[in-house]
């Protein structure tokens, strides 16, 4: 009988914690963004503010999911070991990358107006970069994974309906393809950008 | 010029002919997917990148750097006043695209603007509420005609291109602009050769200084600046053959669903 109390108490207390903890997309966005925008504004120095971001990347972007898609199909051909390596080299050049590209903005003000729901695993939400007096307003759309609701993750940005993940792996296509599909070229370039 | 009007029209239509056997918007789609268009110049391409990169470091970066200085309402006036120039070039394809009534919206932002709102420098139609104006050009109308793109290129001095959107940008100079028509072509009293070849230089720099950041922070992040940007170009290319700004109209998702990771 107690055992049986015990068994459904954990259930009870395992979905309620699921529907609790699931967290709504574009709340996640606006959150993350929010979490980045204060980072930038802080009287902090270019390198601490970048560490804060990969920090904040690290948690927030499927980095894995966008290796492998920006690998396009090369990444049926590569075995474990090289999967392994792939995996860390982009990790190091996504999260420079990524770092870079942000920290050049200095409190950038970004709302979420919107989201479409697409499927289970994926939501896109809309958000606009508000313009200032040097740059105009820009229409940044997020594309999230959603499969596991409690912890949504950022697989892609389209800006102005521009998706970076497909830029990135049509270079990454490019790579391959002026190296006759030599992997190993990849890794290079990958790694030389890591460590300039 | 009757005469060359009457030959683009039929160029266009023969064009059109030529290619119409299943010209839905899912053909249309497929063609302009940036995947599958080939870079068949690629060698020759990276040369012309390359040029243009050093052009652009001599000449548009530091003028665009300037011009990013001037007060707010001179740049979006500047700005306003090339986009109703180009709503002369949007108004004929929108009828060649059977786009009828935005052709009458676009007639009637033309002439709003450029009588009230002083040769366009102020955007008067959309403060009367007029929907945001759409630019249309004759390489989008042959797309949606079912033209396909042909391979990719990079022109001296103006950038990306297809070799159909090269071909069909020739209409505008064979009587399919009339902002051309009136200053090259037909020299008035009132416009020269200056104004049109002024106007389009100041495009290209209007359009560097509002890219000024994205195009330093792409080229500084870059493992393949050449690459990413024809993506870039081939994919905004894409989306406004479809008049569309939403990425899961064009982005084919099969590549994502295949990616678990949770």
């Amino acid at each position: 009988m107690n055992l049986k109390k015990i068994l459904i108490f954990f259930i009870l207390f395992f979905f309620n914690n699921t529907y609790l903890y699931s967290i709504e997309p574009d709340v996640f966005v606006q959150s993350t963004v929010n979490r980045a925008s204060q980072i930038l504004s802080e009287n902090i120095t270019k390198k601490e503010k970048i560490n804060k971001l990969k920090f904040i990347a690290k948690e927030t972007v499927d980095i894995r999911g966008v290796g492998f898609y920006s690998l396009g199909l090369a990444r049926k051909s590569l075995n474990d070991a090289q999967k392994i390596k792939y995996s860390e080299l982009f990790e190091s050049y996504f999260l420079k990358s990524f770092s870079s590209r942000l920290s050049e903005y200095t409190n950038p003000e970004i709302n979420v107006v919107g989201k479409e729901f697409l499927n289970k695993n994926y939501t896109i939400v809309n958000s606009i970069l508000i313009g200032t007096s040097e740059r105009p307003e820009v229409k940044i759309d997020w594309r999230i994974y959603t499969k596991n609701p409690e912890n949504p993750l950022i697989r892609d940005l389209i800006i102005e309906g521009l998706s970076l993940a497909r830029t990135q792996k049509e270079e990454f296509a490019s790579i391959l393809n002026s190296n006759d599909g030599d992997i190993e070229a990849l890794f290079k370039t990958l790694d030389e950008f890591s460590k300039n | 010029m009757f005469r060359k009007l009457i030959l683009i029209s039929v160029s266009i239509m023969l064009l059109a002919f030529n290619a119409n056997a299943g010209s839905d918007g899912e053909l249309v789609l497929k063609k302009n997917q940036p995947t599958e268009i080939k870079d068949c110049f690629e060698k020759l391409n990276r040369v012309t990148f390359a040029f243009n990169q050093a052009l652009d470091g001599v000449i548009f970066k530091p003028i665009a750097s300037a011009y990013r200085v001037l007060p707010s309402p001179i740049k979006e006036g500047v700005s306003n006043s090339l986009d109703n120039l180009s709503t002369l070039v949007t108004i004929p394809n929108n009828i060649i695209q059977g786009e009828v009534k935005k052709a009458g919206i676009n007639s009637g932002r033309f002439i709003l603007n450029t009588t009230i709102g002083i040769l366009g420098f102020i955007d008067v139609a959309q403060h009367l509420g007029f929907p945001e104006h759409e630019r249309e050009d004759y390489g989008q109308s042959l797309a949606t005609m079912g033209v396909g793109p042909g391979c990719y290129i990079v022109l001296p001095v103006l950038g990306p291109s297809t070799v159909r959107d090269a071909a069909a940008s020739a209409i505008n100079l064979v009587g399919g602009d009339a902002w051309y028509n009136v200053t090259v072509n037909n020299d008035t009293r009132y416009f020269s050769d200056f104004d049109y070849y002024s106007s389009r230089v100041t495009s290209g720099i209007d359009f560097r200084a509002k890219n000024y950041d994205a195009i330093e922070n792409l080229e500084k992040n870059s493992i393949d600046f050449y690459a990413s940007v024809k993506s870039l170009y081939l994919q905004d290319r894409q989306q406004k053959i479809l008049n569309t700004n939403k990425i899961i109209e064009t982005q084919d998702d099969s590549d994502w669903e295949e990616i678990e990771t949770q």
